[in-house]
């Protein structure tokens, strides 16, 4: 039975990763300081490279914003200049106005030249910009600690990618074009109106307002329903979810009835708010469009009555110009405002994701490195090619150099460690693993079994007492060789989409096919590669769906097999291979745990009675310790996990 | 595959043929303004006539009142018919996936069948919505404006003819091109989540190799296809409103000079060159509309054709016409029964092969075998969670598929491997058993299957909520839950498939007295790993590879069967021999 054990380390109280992706939560209003921040940095990833490109952006959006002003008052031209003078006239002249038309087709040429430029030039930004913040995310997500992981859910992180750098992708390459576009065109509309006519302007400014108010009641309504149509839709979902995940169950139990009538009410809720939701997006369309022409109409009634009466000077081509302009004014200014929400929700993703750009990445002062090394004469020297011999290289205040050489001992000086600062789990560990020991620990669930393997390679730090590997201070090795050192199989086998040859060579990216061959044959996984439709070519994909739980522990074990490592973690690694199977995987384990310090976990005792050390684990303290023999003997705690008398669960 | 979708729009057929009604209105009164816009020009402001220009402006306010309102309903009534197609197209899914067969499940795995359910079927309505609405308002207003532009002067419309097949075809060109590189970014889009979400799973393998660097190249190499890909496609795009701007000032210029002719020539008035100007930027950017369309039903095809499947899936098992309704006894026969998940192998494929065994009733079995050897498929073929491929299955003296379905479920009652708690007390769950228990039946199981004291532990006791997935239980206390939510039903077969592996050794033999004393007259299947839990069996069943390799009780297996002597050595041999957990 598979069952997925949570790792000892997630089951640690703490903050469960504060930035949950529902709608409304304190982070969609963001406030105005943050805000400015982060338009500032994204300015910064725009600029940066793009200078030159985005000022000719800027004047390609001028142009063309220009050009769309250009034409509504070529019309008045067109009118006042050329049709009410040329109406009447015996034999009229069109050469006059072939010219303007001219002027204007070579304007209006320009236009399109600048709009196309600027949309292929910001696309080609966008996509730059995007690919940085994407590459730059996961460079520096790489170096993250542990801690980072354990408390942010993969969904949350994986939305940033995702979610996150889509709604950015739409805000660089058209949001923001449009709203530049849509301020130069506004503004100058604006002029152009007012140089028409002051009163029909204000005419204009006044239904503005009301179209404004109007829209935002209906958009108001509209998002308060979606908000409900979102939460109705995750209720189903889940709904769904849970039955489909435990649809053999339901079948077993004749439960089908009972969960479709459970359904249809989900469902009957989620129609309703639905309904709701997209009726107020619906007419949202229509109001707008035919206020639009409402406001139309009144220009015309408005301005015909004062051409009539000759109050402030209306020609017929002012007026006809005055209708497109008001047109080309009141549409930019509701897609900037339409604009607005996605533009709010693309900062909301760039502050996501500079969240995770901001944050602490692992720290090492660690000064002491791994070397490969030859030995002459009894003194250890560093040597360039691959020896098989690896030395610890330390260097001193004094520029002198020491090196040891590396044989997997390790010590715990009473350490104390805790995931929070409020509760320690570990408490007063002292160990010794001596060369080629195997030492095993045993506990339940939440003793700290897994932890005390993680302060080994350092994935977190102590809170007190000290680790010495090979006689050095953890803290003095850089990381990176520190863990270079361990070879550590996880109960959670975590295989990377790739042939099973790139899944096993993953341990150690250099081998040779022949060396990952000899891996899988010590780790017994030849047999069932062999029989896979493209041997080691077979390409896994999804963690290895389509292998048994128990062939994908073996590839995990022939993944550290090929790194041959001097320090060996097992944790849990044969949990899901029956106990037939395990025997024979067993065999192979020794012969790779030979000659190793091995740290072993297992829930299955008679994995860990060979060890030479077996260390009882009860809430963060070791409370025995010794052989398998001798912890039998004084029938102490071991004795009764041994005989069943507990479970561990 | 449409006709199967249009199956499920049922009661909102009404709604769905009202809104692409409604919406026609709507365009209609729409396209009506401009030539009211012209008449208030040319009879009312040019000569300056106050009266003409206020009653027209009435109308004008009239019509686009009327407007308004149509294209409200129109908006109310697509709402209503595509959530409510939603709904139904959801219902209907639902209600046949709950008549699926175990192998029907398997063929479409649990995951792809969420998707199809949820982020599918909104796709669906999105697109729904469109169709009726949208994709109706774009071609009337097309054609509508196109009519109205012709009624004004045929001759002046003659510039459509030129601008709408060169917008038409740069729009068909862009299409077609970018199309499918937007695809292939979708699908590159995937692998990015994938390289992230390995990544992220297995972050401490990542850190234990130290292989940070390989994962960035590994994630650059990814990111910058994208990238290359998503770059070509945008530059394609690019072309999209430069075109339409052209096309859009083609016709105002075209337009213009010879409208302006046709004026001098008092052929046309300058009013109706203003409303042409306005056909003009509603026919071309009704053009654009239909192109956006077009790509977004291409892209919601897939989901329809997914959602379909479901639909389309026939469950394969089913009870007989004229079914036993009544299960005699618990007593079990396989007679040389044959096995396979899919379809037509031929002889390799078989996991069960050739199984012949008699159960007594009341008996407990004990089945034995390795990771792979199909125990779990012989036991599943009891309930008829599958049919065998050859031979048949007995039951009571019957053969299952001779059974009501629901009679035969109900009588055999399997704790499966992969058990399930659901969100909900935990009276609530053990009454899946059986929706009318009394709670003194919930707490006699529970003392039965040694559940009951550690829910008496629980602050709430039995009425303590679980949470999705059990998530709030230890997995010793979920399977001995389980197992109590089986017991409940009262079967006369009782099967555990490896449900007591998290349970310990004392509990577990608890467990199997209390079966053995109080359920005496129940047929039990056995399925373990740990041998203490098969040891004291009246039968015990060793499989390998599919077959039945030794059946009998510890002592006769002890001598005849080498694998299980291997097994009980292992596990037995220098001590009491457990999993401890």
């Amino acid at each position: 039975m598979t069952q997925p054990k949570a790792q000892e380390s997630r089951t640690m109280p703490g903050p469960r990763g504060p930035m949950g992706r529902g709608m409304g939560g304190p982070r969609a209003k963001l406030d105005l300081k943050q805000q400015g921040k982060t338009i500032r940095r994204l300015l910064g990833y725009l600029t940066r490279g793009y200078k030159l490109r985005l000022i000719l952006v800027a004047v390609c959006i001028l142009a063309s914003a220009l050009t769309g002003v250009a034409g509504s008052l070529f019309l008045r031209i067109l009118i006042d200049d050329y049709i009410t003078p040329l109406i009447g006239m015996e034999h009229p002249v069109f050469t006059g106005l072939l010219q303007t038309i001219f002027t204007m087709a070579l304007i209006y040429m320009m236009g399109v030249v600048s709009s196309w430029l600027y949309n292929r030039i910001m696309a080609v930004i966008a996509q730059g910009v995007l690919r940085k913040i994407r590459e730059d995310m996961f460079a520096h997500m790489q170096t993250l600690p542990i801690r980072y992981f354990d408390t942010h859910p993969i969904g949350d992180v994986m939305s940033r990618y995702t979610n996150d750098t889509d709604t950015l992708r739409q805000m660089i390459s058209a949001s923001l074009p449009q709203m530049f576009a849509s301020v130069v065109t506004v503004l100058a509309v604006f002029c152009a109106m007012v140089s028409t006519s002051i009163w029909l302007t204000l005419l204009v400014l006044a239904s503005l307002a009301v179209m404004m108010a109007v829209t935002r009641k209906v958009a108001g309504h509209s998002g308060k329903f979606f908000v409900r149509q979102q939460q109705a839709l995750g209720k189903t979902n889940s709904y769904i979810e849970e039955m489909i995940n435990g649809q053999k169950v339901v079948k077993v139990f004749c439960h089908e009835e009972q969960s479709k009538a459970d359904f249809d009410r989900l469902n009957e809720e989620l129609c309703h708010d639905a309904t709701q939701a997209n009726r107020f997006a619906n007419i949202l369309g229509p109001i707008m469009n035919n206020l639009g022409h409402l406001q139309y109409v009144l220009i015309a009634i408005v301005g015909g009555a004062l051409a009539v009466s000759g109050l402030g000077g209306l020609t017929l081509g002012a007026i006809a110009s005055f209708l497109d302009l008001s047109k080309n004014f009141t549409m930019p200014i509701n897609q900037v405002s339409q604009q607005l929400n996605s533009v709010i929700m693309a900062l909301a993703g760039a502050d996501r994701i500079f969240q995770l750009m901001d944050e602490e990445p692992e720290t090492d002062e660690g000064y002491v490195t791994l070397v490969n090394a030859r030995e002459e004469n009894g003194v250890l020297t560093e040597a360039a090619e691959h020896t098989g011999r690896w030395a610890w290289k330390h260097p001193h205040g004094d520029g002198t150099i020491t090196y040891t050489p590396m044989e997997g001992d390790v010590q715990f000086f009473d350490v104390d460690f805790g995931y929070t600062e409020e509760k320690l789990v570990l408490h007063n560990v002292s160990l010794h693993a001596e060369p080629g020991q195997k030492m095993a620990f045993v506990g339940a669930t939440g003793a700290g079994k897994t932890t005390i393997t993680n302060l080994i390679n350092r994935f977190y730090d102590l809170a007190d007492g000290k680790i010495r590997y090979d006689g050095i201070n953890i803290n003095k090795i850089k990381k990176n060789d520190l863990r270079r050192s361990l070879g550590i199989v996880l109960q959670d086998t975590n295989l990377f989409t790739g042939t099973v040859m790139e899944n096993i060579r993953y341990g150690r990216l250099d081998a040779t096919d022949e060396e990952v061959y000899a891996a899988a044959r010590r780790a017994n996984a030849d047999g069932f590669i062999a029989m896979l439709p493209e041997g080691y070519d077979t390409v896994l994909s999804g963690d290895g769906a389509g292998l048994s739980q128990g062939q994908r522990q073996l590839l995990s074990i022939a993944r550290a097999a090929v790194a041959d490592p001097p320090v060996m973690i097992l944790d849990e690694a044969t949990s899901s291979i029956d106990t037939r199977t395990e025997a024979i995987v067993q065999k192979g384990m020794d012969a790779l745990m030979h000659g190793r310090t091995v740290f072993v976990i297992a829930h299955r005792l008679s994995t860990v009675q060979n060890s030479d050390m077996i260390l009882v684990l009860e809430q963060g303290r070791i409370i025995e310790r010794g052989t398998h023999r001798s912890l039998i003997a004084s029938q102490g705690k071991y004795y009764q996990l041994y005989t069943g008398v507990f479970e561990l669960e | 595959m449409l006709k199967h979708l249009l199956r499920c729009v049922g009661t909102y057929k009404k709604d769905s043929i009202l809104a692409p009604l409604l919406v026609s209105l709507e365009v209609l009164m729409e396209v009506v303004i401009p030539l009211l816009m012209a008449y208030l020009i040319d009879w009312g402001i040019t000569p300056g006539n106050m009266e003409v220009i206020i009653r027209t402006g009435i109308a004008l306010v009239f019509s686009a009142v009327i407007s308004l309102a149509f294209g409200c309903l129109s908006g109310h009534y697509a709402a209503k018919a595509s959530a409510g197609f939603a709904k139904n197209l959801r219902k209907k899914m639902f209600h046949h996936v709950q008549d699926y067969s175990f192998s029907n499940i398997d063929r479409f795995s649990t995951a792809s069948l969420v998707t199809r359910l949820t982020t599918d079927v909104t796709n669906v309505q999105n697109a729904y919505q469109m169709i009726i609405r949208i994709a109706v308002r774009a071609p009337a207003m097309l054609i509508f404006s196109l009519i109205m532009a012709v009624q004004i002067n045929p001759r002046l419309a003659l510039v459509f003819l030129v601008t709408i097949p060169i917008l038409g075809t740069g729009l068909a060109l862009i299409v077609t091109n970018a199309y499918p590189i937007f695809e292939r970014v979708f699908r590159t889009y995937d692998k990015l989540n994938s390289v992230v979400q390995e990544n992220l799973r297995g972050i401490r393998v990542v850190k234990s190799f130290v292989r940070e660097e390989h994962e960035k190249e590994k994630f650059g190499a990814v990111s910058k296809s994208i990238y290359e890909d998503f770059s070509r496609a945008e530059r394609i795009l690019a072309f999209n409103s430069p075109l339409m701007q052209f096309s859009m000032y083609l016709c105002v210029l075209l337009i213009a000079w010879f409208g302006t002719q046709m004026i001098v020539s008092s052929t046309l008035t300058t009013g109706e060159l203003m409303s042409l100007i306005t056909y003009a930027g509603q026919i071309l950017s009704s053009l654009m509309m239909l192109a956006m369309i077009f790509v977004m039903l291409t892209m919601s095809r897939a989901s329809a054709e997914r959602i379909v499947e479901v639909i389309l899936e026939q469950s394969d098992i089913h009870s007989p016409a004229n079914p036993i309704t009544e299960v005699k006894d618990g007593e079990i026969v396989y007679e040389h029964v044959n096995f396979t998940y899919g379809r037509g192998r031929g002889e390799e494929g078989l996991c069960l092969k050739d199984i012949c065994l008699r159960i007594p009733s009341g008996s407990t079995v004990g089945i034995l075998g390795g990771t792979g050897s199909a125990k779990s498929t012989l036991i599943q073929m009891i309930p008829r969670l599958y049919d065998a491929t050859q031979g048949s299955v007995r039951v009571g003296g019957a053969d299952v598929r001779e059974y009501d379905l629901n009679v035969l479920r109900e009588q055999v009652a399997v704790v499966l491997q992969k058990n399930v708690l659901f969100s909900g007390t935990i009276k609530e769950n053990l009454r899946w058993g059986s929706p009318e228990a009394t709670d003194e039946e919930l707490e006699r199981v529970c003392r039965l299957a040694q559940a009951d004291g550690f829910i008496r532990s629980f602050p709430d006791g039995y009425d303590t909520y679980i949470e999705q997935g059990g998530a709030n239980v230890s997995g010793g206390q979920k399977q001995r839950l389980c197992i109590a939510r089986a017991l409940l039903k009262k079967p006369r077969i009782l099967i555990l498939d490896d449900s007591t592996s998290a349970v310990d050794t004392q509990t577990d033999a608890l467990i199997r007295k209390a079966f053995r004393e109080e359920i005496p007259e129940t047929t039990k299947l056995i399925i373990a790993q740990r041998i203490a839990s098969v040891m004291d069996a009246d039968q015990i069943i060793v499989m390998n590879n599919g077959r039945v390799d030794a059946a009998g009780t510890h002592a006769e297996l002890m001598e005849q069967s080498p694998i299980y002597r291997e097994v009980y050595e292992s596990q037995i041999k220098g001590g009491n021999g457990n999993d401890a957990a």
